[in-house]
């Protein structure tokens, strides 16, 4: 065995502690991986982008001609289950605003091993994050929060636009707001609330070192199924609406999500 | 010679991880005047990187702010249209210049900037920064009718400014950004978040019933619907900082937003004023068209005019709004009332003094 002087050994040592010291502590091989998500958003089918937005006449389920101003929406709980059961979740929320593209690509705060999960995520808040108080929140798109009025917690949803109505003489475009929080019903003491957030299944994904993960939103499918969204009836005042909120809440749960392409 | 030569590797240790971008002069750290409920309700004020705030560079800051000095002529001061009895406002419908010229906008007042997250500033948002902001209205022919180097010369030859700016940024050497940057500090420090409604969030001070039921004509999505764009309770801004057309004209005489991103998209869009301070920075809107409360009040009950930019929020444009009745609308001028400051605008750190 070769026997190194001890003051070579400190200069060795010295050199190890320079270039360890200086080195950014984050690039050690990771053990676990955090997958990127991709939420992309289109009109059955065909892709929306900003152009789009106060410019592209859409026809909905009822066939009314629309054209969407705003499409801002909340997602959260973002959990991957593995086979044995074991569930993984960042407890983090992401907002994206399709038409200013923030928040498009979004990697939830968890590191999960390589492998075979079910992925899913929740719509909106449910009761339990609905009750959190979220500067960041508070802070964007002028407010995300609910009066508490209106039953409180937060926005889950605010699409907005104008719809071309041939009820009015002239026929002249028409603004509605399609938001969607918690419903209350304020009417009933205590005031009646229903969760109106719901879970988004992906199916099964194999998670890799950079899987990324699209999620597509077809807007169309707000207006379409099960419930035929009528704009006359329904384009205003929506949030004190109970009912419209579950029937909102229907139509999302209904196909509005899908997974989309997955890479690695 | 070997602790030498150990002690030289240990200082060259250390050394190798030391920034090397330190300072040589420091100026004394100043932290804003935060109140807490904005603290715990909505994210920490923007503060750039380049640019923190401190003592010396508010005191400088302050110090322009109320100097003529960077006017053309050297008659006009930021405080000439932006006076601390009106909030930082004026009283006038358009500002006039250091030449005399009449502006097409109305002055902007100024408080709560450090909160402004999406950074765009003035009704158009043509400034991307605070710092920016300050930039345009002195060389502008109808503000302040100046140049940057006239200004510089100007500023030099004084005799207390080259101090100063030694004071703020450790130098002698006076130019536009470091101008823009103290008077930046100094907007910064403005900030209000003592009206009535805000003691009755943090002390519960009662609202009088007609302030109450305002609050929830404000609150309504049936009536006044008004949070959308300017909060709620727990957006203690009032303001969404945003863009839109909030139903003014049927046609644009200025293009707003529209005028600066050159997206038609956005023709007749303005920047959401805050709803604080009402009571002392009449008159209303970018063009400051109504010269009280509640001819604006009338404006969104029935006056909103259709446009192909108007704003989804604007409720029944058809029929001009939601129509609120006389006492709905005595209600609401009632809220928008306790949302203004009155210590604000008796501070008298941001006072010439």
């Amino acid at each position: 065995m070769r026997i190194i002087s001890r003051s070579r050994f400190l200069i060795i040592l010295w050199a190890t502690l320079v270039l360890s010291s200086c080195q950014d502590h984050d690039d050690q091989v990771p053990q676990d991986v955090t997958p990127e998500f991709v939420w992309t958003q289109n009109w059955d089918g065909t892709t929306l982008a900003n152009a789009d937005f106060d410019s592209t006449p859409l026809t909905n389920a009822n066939g009314e001609t629309l054209r969407l101003s705003k499409l801002v929406y909340l997602i959260s709980d973002i959990t991957f289950t593995d086979a044995q059961g074991v569930s993984y979740t960042g407890g983090d929320f992401n907002l994206i605003d399709a038409r200013e593209g923030l928040g498009l690509n979004f990697s939830p705060n968890l590191l999960i091993p390589e492998g075979d999960y079910t992925v899913s995520f929740r719509f909106g808040f449910d009761d339990e994050d609905n009750a959190g108080n979220y500067p960041a929140l508070n802070s964007a798109d002028g407010g995300w929060n609910v009066p508490m009025m209106l039953g409180g917690g937060y926005h889950f949803m605010r699409m907005e636009g104008k719809y071309m109505s041939t009820l009015t003489i002239p026929e002249s475009e028409v603004n509605f707001q399609y938001h969607t929080i918690r419903a209350a019903d304020t009417s009933t003491a205590p005031i009646t609330l229903q969760d109106t957030s719901f879970l988004v299944n992906l199916g099964q994904v194999t998670i890799a070192e950079n899987t990324s993960i699209e999620v597509k939103m077809n807007v169309a499918e707000w207006f379409k199924n099960p419930n035929t969204w009528n704009l006359y009836e329904l384009y205003t005042t929506l949030m004190p609406n109970f009912d419209a909120q579950v029937m909102m809440s229907e139509n999302g749960v209904n196909g509005v999500f899908t997974l989309g392409d997955v890479t690695n | 010679m070997k602790k030498s030569l150990y002690l030289g590797l240990l200082l060259i240790t250390i050394w190798s991880c030391q920034n090397d971008d330190g300072p040589t002069y420091a100026a004394t750290p100043l932290a804003l005047d935060v109140p807490t409920f904005f603290a715990t309700s909505i994210l920490a004020p923007v503060i750039p990187s380049d640019n923190p705030q401190t003592v010396e560079g508010v005191a400088l800051g302050k110090q322009l702010f109320y100097d003529p000095v960077l006017s053309g002529n050297g008659t006009q001061a930021c405080a000439d249209c932006h006076l601390p009895s009106n909030s930082f406002t004026d009283s006038r419908q358009y500002s006039v210049g250091s030449q005399g010229d009449i502006g097409t906008r109305n002055s902007m007042p100024l408080f709560n900037l450090a909160w402004n997250f999406g950074q765009r500033f003035f009704w158009d948002g043509a400034a991307q920064s605070l710092e920016n902001q300050i930039f345009e209205p002195v060389t502008n022919p109808t503000e302040m009718n100046n140049s940057w180097p006239n200004v510089i010369n100007s500023l030099e030859a004084t005799v207390i400014y080259p101090d100063l700016f030694q004071e703020a940024f450790g130098t002698t050497r006076i130019d536009s950004v470091r101008v823009s940057k103290a008077i930046a500090q100094f907007l910064r420090t403005l900030i209000s978040g003592n009206a009535k409604f805000d003691r009755h969030l943090t002390n519960n001070t009662p609202l009088s019933p007609e302030e109450a039921r305002g609050l929830n004509i404000f609150l309504d999505e049936t009536r006044g619907d008004c949070f959308h764009c300017h909060g709620n309770p727990n957006t203690p801004l009032w303001t969404d900082n945003r863009f839109h057309n909030n139903g003014l004209d049927a046609f644009f005489t200025d293009n707003g937003l529209g005028g600066v991103t050159g997206d038609p998209r956005d023709d007749g869009l303005f920047k959401t004023p805050s709803l604080r301070n009402l009571a002392f920075t009449a008159p209303y809107m970018h063009d400051g068209r109504f010269s009280t409360i509640d001819q604006v009040i009338d404006h969104y009950s029935e006056g909103l005019v259709y446009s192909e930019t108007i704003s989804p929020l604007m409720k029944n444009v058809a029929t001009g709004g939601v129509h609120l009745t006389p006492e709905e609308k005595l209600d609401l001028k009632a809220f928008l009332l306790s949302l203004s400051d009155q210590s604000f605008i008796e501070n008298t750190a941001f006072q010439n003094n």
